[in-house]
């Protein structure tokens, strides 16, 4: 409760912010997120795209092994998606949850589902309509990165952010 | 094509009984035993008396010898110590010929075309040490259909000699990997259970997981990505025709017939909880059997199809449980340590098998229905997915390689082993594979 309280603040305090791209991009730093936006700096890249998203904002979060609950990090930075999908009004969000393949292929299936869906609900919960938000689960289907070790299951076990319109 | 070959086998003439084994006969295998010594077997080609026939006739007697030797149970003699020829073979055998290469079975027969255009074939098998025939069988086919009947007189040797049901006349559906480990290409794939006559049942173009066979092989259910929405279809292999099975919000997955053909039981996730429910394909009446916030998953039906096993997370962990057919009486069945998944009714109903991990090493075990016996078969880095042959004595899985820090390994591939936990081969693939599954004797 006391988290997400905090992380109304930040994002609030992010919000605010945008009016102006430096101090968004201090403030950002200072909190230790990712820059809600900074597009405009970048040649090349769209305001509101998938490219700014991964870019300025970071289009993922990470779970712990078989968990989908989102840690202080995590919410930080959902914290962040929020920002962003209220400055793109017209941006839909997939959210696609993946694990790690230390697990059946089915129960990850589910798990995957299971960490999308917690990624939504957060989202839902900040203010984002859900109609805007859809989910989708990879199971252990499609890994970030390669090799049998805990730092590429900590980084395959994740929720990610994929913006279309 | 397959059609085909179908529909000729409606022609099959069985003349089993023809040479009924008298009560003396001695040669036998005690299939419980797994360290038994396989039984030498001399099977020789099948006479033709045309070059056609006769290279026919050697096909069929390879294919047989293989499909016994791999079964661990038998050790085929190589024909070039054979002694009789296959000439005087045909009128009589000399039993002190084979004894002399110490074959305790013999196969013999022959193969021809007949003026209709079928192909004609017989064989006897025959106890060397009591020097008397155990069965003959004849069949008809179309010249396609060659390779059937060598599964065919295989599964027949198969079970006059162990007792049991064969399984060589059935056909393996899988999931063909290819491409980057990041974005595996996917392809449904089906192949005879000895890896021929291979085709891909999908192009690639959607992620396709878990395929299953229905009780007359004839459809295939999976799950599809197909428009980034993933969920449940059955595939009609006669026609190629998919279908979607519902139209649920959420994801629709870990789909399974049922023993009678009439329903599908699958996971349907709403909210990010999974539950089983199970769909009538013929009132498309969808009911849901388990009801939790949690990840009820992997159900399969017993074969009577009155009990339904499955793994849930409801404990704290994944482990496995049994309910009745209509989502009572759900209990636990898996209490060792570490995590259960994919629980699978052997179509004997005597044992479920399970992958199973702990310690960082997964294995593939056997459970009978209440919980008890634990046995585990076979382990490895990832080993995952037990599927039966119809006898219930062989069980074919995935293994996944561990991936070293450059990247090399991590490949998956399909295996076969005994339920006594021996005999494991590598069943080849054109590609990697995963998620087998075996199907019923063929109709």
């Amino acid at each position: 409760m006391k988290m997400r309280f905090l992380t109304v603040v930040a994002a609030v305090a992010l919000l605010a912010a945008c009016s102006s791209n430096e101090e968004a991009g201090k403030a950002n730093t200072g909190a230790g997120t990712a820059a809600a936006t900074t597009a405009a700096a970048k040649p090349g890249v769209v305001p509101g795209s998938q490219a700014d998203f991964v870019a300025n904002v970071g289009d993922r979060v990470f779970f712990a092994f078989d968990k989908s609950d989102l840690s202080a990090q995590a919410r930080q930075q959902l914290a962040s998606w929020v920002v962003f999908l209220k400055k793109y009004p017209q941006d839909k969000l997939t959210v696609e949850g993946h694990c790690d393949d230390r697990g059946t292929r089915e129960y990850n299936l589910a798990l995957g589902a299971r960490r999308a869906n917690s990624v939504k609900e957060f989202l839902v919960a900040q203010g984002v309509p859900a109609d805007r938000l859809k989910t989708i689960s990879y199971g252990k289907e499609r890994p970030a990165v390669l090799g049998d070790n805990e730092t590429a299951w900590a980084q395959n076990r994740r929720g990610v952010g994929v913006v279309g319109e | 094509m397959r059609q085909t070959i179908v529909t000729a086998f409606a022609a099959v003439l069985v003349v089993a009984g023809l040479w009924a084994a008298p009560a003396s006969a001695q040669v036998q295998i005690d299939i419980n035993h797994p360290n038994v010594q396989p039984l030498p077997i001399a099977i020789t080609d099948l006479f033709g008396a045309s070059a056609q026939d006769s290279q026919t006739g050697r096909d069929i007697s390879q294919v047989v010898s293989a499909d016994l030797e791999r079964s661990g149970l038998f050790r085929p003699i190589d024909p070039k110590a054979f002694i009789q020829t296959p000439d005087s073979l045909q009128i009589q055998p000399r039993f002190a010929d084979w004894k002399a290469i110490n074959a305790q079975a013999l196969v013999n027969g022959k193969a021809e075309m007949t003026q209709d255009g079928h192909l004609r074939v017989e064989f006897r098998l025959w106890d060397v040490g009591a020097e008397q025939a155990l069965i003959g069988q004849a069949y008809n086919a179309s010249p396609l259909g060659w390779r059937r009947i060598a599964h065919m007189i295989a599964d027949a040797i198969y079970k006059r000699l162990t007792g049991e049901s064969g399984y060589f006349d059935t056909q393996i559906v899988y999931v063909a990997e290819s491409g980057p480990l990041k974005h595996r290409v996917k392809r449904l794939a089906i192949m005879d259970q000895d890896g021929e006559n291979h085709r891909f049942l999908t192009d690639g173009a959607d992620l396709v997981l878990t395929p299953r066979f229905s009780p007359t092989t004839r459809d295939i259910t999976y799950m599809s990505y197909y428009r980034e929405r993933p969920r449940v279809y059955v595939l009609h292999l006669d026609t190629g025709r998919r279908e979607v099975l519902g139209d649920f919000p959420g994801m629709t997955f870990a789909p399974r017939f049922s023993p009678d053909g009439n329903s599908v039981i699958m996971s349907l996730e709403h909210s990010g909880s999974s539950d089983i429910y199970v769909m009538d394909l013929r009132t498309r009446h969808v009911t849901q059997l388990t009801s939790t916030p949690n990840i009820d998953t992997s159900p399969c039906y017993s074969p009577d199809g009155t009990q339904i096993t499955f793994n849930s997370d409801r404990g704290g962990n994944q482990q496995l449980y049994v309910m009745n057919a209509d989502g009572s009486n759900i209990h636990r069945i898996s209490f060792g340590a570490g995590r259960y998944a994919t629980p699978v009714w052997s179509p004997r109903g005597d044992l479920i098998a399970f992958t199973k991990w702990t310690g960082g090493t997964f294995y593939i075990g056997v459970m009978r229905p209440d919980g008890s016996g634990e046995r585990l078969l076979t382990q490895g880095y990832l080993v995952e997915g037990p599927t039966w042959a119809p006898n219930g004595r062989v069980l074919a899985f995935w293994r996944q390689e561990r991936m070293t820090s450059r990247g090399r390994g991590g490949s998956d591939k399909l295996y076969t082993i005994d339920l006594t936990g021996f005999n494991e081969r590598q069943l080849i693939t054109p590609l990697d594979g995963s998620d087998p599954a075996w199907s019923p004797l063929l109709p």
